[in-house]
């Protein structure tokens, strides 16, 4: 008994920098059982399986590792948690914007790193280490929920202007809401120079309010309020 | 940390605080001048006669002073993102710098001659 098929349209961005001179978008058709969802992601594996030199990032598929970040439709999202059909076609994929391309949907992440490695993303602690582990109150564990769960796929501050326009300067809303999370931890002893560290013009200060982190998190984690409370934390120590 | 020699204060907390306070100094001085035009008959010696008060000249001065610190950092934060040539962006720095200055002298020559 053969199913019923639907076709589902897309426009994946190509650019295999070894073999073409600029980027170009590809028209794929799919054809997937009519009456069935499915994740973008599973649709661009089935197209691979189509057309292997199409290169993607994917490693968990369900939501958790952040590796498959992409631009679907003009906004960054995960391709494992967006299902097709709220999708309008053709859907339009594309890399995460403001990085350089490796190829196709690669990008190269470094410059996001290397801001999120400024902002010693670890605890420090001076005091000597308690025989078995540093404790914490429920209620300072409790200032730690909205920003632990970060998985750095970069969806957020790809999608800020003021990480495309200064991405060696501006920490960018990923790397600032782990600068909280840090700040704000009951067992962080280096609070102060954590925020001395961030007092410059460039580091916290570009952010300019426009929210799209915000709007694109997948884990519906909200940078902005996080990097006001750094505002905050920066006013009480030196206002 | 990342070093700005040309930013107003070189601090990001003190700029934006700036900015914020030159902000509500100018809400001020707007809605003191908006309401004094909407409530009097506007002619010549009712302007004269409020530019004759101190507290006047003063607010003036102070409102011409946020708008030089709240307009460079505002221009700056915009140069720095957009023009990425050191030498072209620094040219245009320092013409906005003077045309500020400028115009701050100049408001304070205007206010202080009533």
């Amino acid at each position: 008994m053969s199913e019923a098929l639907r076709t589902v349209s897309f426009k994946i961005y190509r650019f295999n920098p070894e073999v073409d001179l600029k980027p170009f978008m590809k028209e794929y058709q799919l054809s997937i059982p009519k009456d069935k969802d499915m994740m973008l992601l599973e649709a661009i594996m089935r197209i691979k399986a189509l057309d292997d030199t199409l290169a993607f990032r994917r490693s968990c598929r369900e939501g958790v590792c952040g590796s498959d970040g992409m631009n679907i439709n003009g906004r960054n999202g995960l391709a494992c948690i967006t299902l097709l059909s709220a999708l309008k076609e053709p859907i339009e994929i594309r890399p995460l914007p403001g990085l350089p391309v490796i190829r196709d949907l690669i990008v190269d992440m470094s410059a996001f790193y290397a801001q999120y490695e400024k902002v010693k993303p670890y605890l420090i602690n001076k005091d000597p280490v308690p025989a078995k582990e540093r404790l914490q109150s429920p209620a300072d564990r409790k200032k730690l929920d909205g920003l632990y769960e970060c998985i750095l796929c970069a969806c957020c501050s790809t999608s800020c202007p003021s990480f495309w326009w200064n991405p060696e300067k501006f920490i960018g809303p990923a790397g600032l809401l782990q600068a909280y999370r840090f700040i704000v931890d009951s067992r962080d002893t280096a609070k102060s120079e954590r925020l001395e560290a961030l007092s410059d013009p460039f580091s916290v200060f570009r952010c300019r309010g426009v929210m799209n982190c915000v709007d694109v998190c997948p884990k519906g984690l909200n940078p902005t309020r996080a990097i006001g409370q750094i505002r905050s934390e920066l006013l009480a120590e030196g206002g | 940390m990342v070093s700005s020699a040309t930013s107003l204060t070189g601090n990001g907390l003190r700029d934006w605080l700036y900015q914020r306070v030159s902000a509500l100094v100018l809400a001020v001085y707007t809605l003191f001048i908006m309401g004094f035009i909407m409530t009097r008959s506007m002619d010549y010696a009712a302007w004269v006669g409020l530019f004759h008060h101190t507290g006047v000249k003063i607010f003036s001065v102070l409102a011409a002073l946020s708008l030089l610190v709240h307009a460079w950092v505002g221009v700056w934060t915009i140069l720095t993102d957009y023009i990425k040539m050191a030498s072209l962006r620094l040219s245009l720095e320092i013409v906005v710098i003077l045309a500020l200055l400028f115009y701050f002298i100049w408001a304070i020559i205007i206010v202080w001659s009533v």
